[in-house]
């Protein structure tokens, strides 16, 4: 198994063979996450720049303690995703901090394909950490990991995506990776949000909240961010709460053992009530902890040269 | 000046015939059989078509004001390139086309180059605002063959309504780029099946429809001639198929890319195959297909939409709109006459003879005696790749670009004049 491609750019274009060999390195990351000393010289000497053109602030601190762990340089680079503002093309930008030698560029931005056309037009080995609606394939790979780690397989899992499903890149990047390793997705949310050719997907379509629950093994909510979707997709987060919120009663009708995922942050009350966020079935913050494994897997397999399997045994 | 074209087949609107074309000066002077006319220059067709030349209703020239993209001599230097010996201009240039200052100095800068014949396209509001009528009849007395604000579609259907009433007074038409812009809303390609897989936003057959809807309706309520630009959906011909069986008067276009391509080219964010209206759907595509099969669309347009290189590249998002055209629409539409879709009659109705009658230009549209020797002789057999060699505009957005093509203008002929012998090597 490897890894040959200079980007990581998307769960869509992976084979399942480069899905699983990137899960198999997360995961003996993880074991360095646990030690009192975590910390270890595979990409000293590389250059990881962490180029944010929307605002984040777990994910970009995920990447830089996953590339200081590796004991990269991290740098962060914050800027706006319009170039209008910027005075720079988005290449121009990309170029100049290429130029000063950077080996990785960590992505984020708010446009859909804005990375892939980075990656097109530069040299240097790019992360996608979040494009628009497209791809967030990190948060795909941590969300696996997790859910690898609680049952034991991914195989003929059930798991349900429901939320805003038409503006979640996390969804798309969950629904591309989960179908091909023979997940079993359905998904859910208001008939604003999900796509009117959903069918693209090869998911079932929920039509109720019950039936998004009832018997998933999983449950990965996603956040709802009214205020960038605007306020017509739904009438008032009370409501949004009401209808397809997780609540304990409804978290009942999932298997007993069901896990319960989100991206973060959490609209406590709104998409996630408190105590199922906090309560036994629920995997968000080892969702957290597998991010920055995840994330230390895809900068070593870029960073390292990508056709080496499994970790360099001079690594730890 | 004699020129004598001959050993072609002369393609008219109703029939294909094999023979000569004798021009004296700007005319047609005889279509004959036999060619034992004396000529000045003598072109030899080795049996290849002779169509009337093209005539493009629906092209973006950007000048005045923005010839960075495009100015009017490069913009006929790329239409003769392909075939087209008038074009329509819409008014979207800077300053707008809404006064008769612009719309002569649009002409007149088109004669002095002496390549094409150049029909304007008036705004149908001021500033393309969508609030206060332009002076039709002043602008139409100045030489504009048409009214519309394509692009900036008028949000009003009462602005609208008085735009169709007006304009049809002093013989003219509007045009309407149908779009409810709120539909639309931040929507960079079709909503279908790849904007749901690549997370561009989508914009929805029926944004193009609820105004063609619109429109169709309020030349019923005016009784004037309503043309819809490059219609792109099932349901807009459908609409249009209705308005037709019912005589209201309305006529349509639709572009090369859209009988060609489908949104499948998007799954890559090729922003070269950023359009608007958007490309769509196969079954869509299928259904502009039968319509120009079976006549229901009148003429084929190029919407020809020239952006510098620096403008299409960038995040998909923020690349504008729009692709060249003038020198694709021969190769595409020849295409059709190759699947046996269209015949060459028909061909040359969709992209001659039909415009010609749309903008009232009789003295065109056919190769008769005493029609305006504009021809374009065509070879459809021609392989090639267009390449920045072939290349007449100044911009270089075309999904077409290094492609390989089949079909082009070997000569163009301008009121009697060559202005265009495609380079062999």
């Amino acid at each position: 198994m490897a890894y040959k491609r200079k980007d990581l750019l998307g769960m869509k274009d992976l084979t399942k063979e480069e899905i699983l060999y990137l899960l198999e390195t997360a995961q003996k990351f993880t074991e360095i996450n646990e030690r009192d000393v975590k910390k270890v010289p595979t990409l000293k000497g590389k250059t990881v720049i962490n180029l944010f053109f929307e605002p984040s602030t777990r994910t970009r601190t995920s990447f830089e303690i996953a590339g200081k762990r590796l004991s990269a340089d991290t740098i962060n680079f914050t800027a706006s995703s319009s170039s209008t503002t910027k005075g720079e093309t988005l290449i121009d930008t990309v170029k100049n901090m290429e130029a000063m030698k950077s080996d990785i560029f960590v992505v984020r931005h708010s446009y859909s394909g804005a990375v892939k056309y980075i990656a097109e037009h530069t040299d240097a080995k790019i992360i996608n950490a979040g494009d628009g609606l497209n791809e967030h394939p990190t948060q795909a790979l941590l969300d696996m990991l997790t859910i690898r780690q609680s049952k034991g397989r991914l195989e003929g899992i059930e798991v349900a995506i429901i939320g805003d499903i038409t503006h979640s890149r996390v969804a798309r990047s969950d629904v591309w990776a989960m179908t091909k390793l023979g997940v079993n997705v359905r998904l859910f949310g208001p008939t604003t949000m999900i796509p009117k050719h959903s069918q693209v997907f090869g998911c079932r379509v929920c039509k109720s909240m019950n039936e998004a629950v009832e018997g998933a093994d999983v449950i990965i909510m996603l956040r709802i961010q009214r205020e960038r979707q605007g306020k017509l997709l739904i009438p008032s987060t009370k409501e949004y709460a009401k209808y397809f919120g997780l609540t304990k009663d409804k978290l009942a009708l999932a298997k007993p053992d069901a896990l319960v995922m989100h991206p973060g942050p959490i609209n406590r009350g709104v998409e996630l009530m408190s105590n199922v966020a906090d309560g036994d079935n629920s995997g968000v913050l080892k969702q957290v902890t597998n991010g920055v494994a995840v994330r230390m897997a895809a900068l070593y397999i870029l960073g390292i040269g990508n056709n080496k399997g499994g970790i360099d045994e001079n690594a730890s | 000046m004699k020129t004598l074209l001959k050993n072609c087949k002369i393609v008219n609107h109703d029939k294909v015939t094999e023979g000569n074309v004798l021009i004296d000066g700007e005319i047609i002077a005889s279509v004959t059989a036999h060619a034992d006319e004396k000529a000045d220059k003598v072109i030899d067709c080795k049996g290849k078509y002779a169509v009337p030349g093209l005539i493009d209703l629906h092209v973006h020239f950007r000048d005045p004001g923005l010839e960075y993209k495009e100015d009017i001599t490069s913009g006929a230097k790329a239409a003769v390139a392909g075939g087209v010996t008038a074009v329509c201009p819409m008014a979207n240039t800077k300053p707008v086309n809404d006064n008769r200052i612009v719309t002569e100095y649009m002409i007149r800068k088109a004669q002095s180059d002496g390549l094409i014949d150049l029909f304007p396209i008036g705004a149908m509001t001021k500033g393309m605002e969508g609030e206060e009528l332009t002076e039709m009849g002043d602008m139409t007395e100045g030489g504009a063959i048409g009214f519309s604000d394509d692009g900036k579609p008028v949000c009003s259907a009462e602005v609208f309504r008085r735009a169709a009433e007006y304009a049809s007074q002093f013989g003219s038409f509007v045009i309407s780029h149908a779009e409810d812009k709120s539909l639309a809303g931040a929507g960079v390609i079709h909503e279908g099946e790849v904007s749901a897989i690549t997370g561009l936003k989508g914009i929805p057959s029926e944004c193009e429809e609820v105004m063609v809807a619109r429109d169709i309706l309020m030349s019923k309520l005016t009784g004037a001639h309503v043309h819809i630009c490059h219609i792109s959906s099932k349901g807009t011909l459908e609409l249009i198929k209705w308005a037709k069986s019912m005589g209201y008067n309305v006529t349509c276009e639709v572009t090369p890319h859209h009988f060609t391509l489908t949104e499948q080219e998007l799954l890559t964010y090729d922003t070269n195959c950023k359009m608007n209206p958007p490309l769509r759907a196969q079954e869509d595509v299928d259904a502009l297909i039968e319509g120009l099969r079976n006549g229901d669309i009148d003429c084929i347009v190029t919407d020809h939409a020239p952006h510098h290189p620096d403008e299409k590249a960038q995040e998909f998002d923020l690349a504008p709109f729009g692709i060249t055209g003038l020198q694709t629409m021969l190769p595409l539409s020849l295409a059709l006459v190759e699947k046996g879709v269209i015949d060459m009659p028909a061909f040359v109705r969709l992209t001659s003879y039909n415009p010609a009658k749309l903008i009232k230009k009789t003295d065109r549209g056919e190769i008769a005696v005493g029609k305006l020797a504009d021809i374009a002789i065509v070879d459809p057999e021609l392989e090639y790749v267009f390449d920045l060699t072939l290349n007449k505009s100044k911009s270089v957005n075309t999904p077409y670009m290094g492609k390989k093509l089949k079909g082009a203008a070997l000569y163009t002929i301008k009121s009697g004049k060559v202005v265009f012998e495609f380079p062999m090597n």
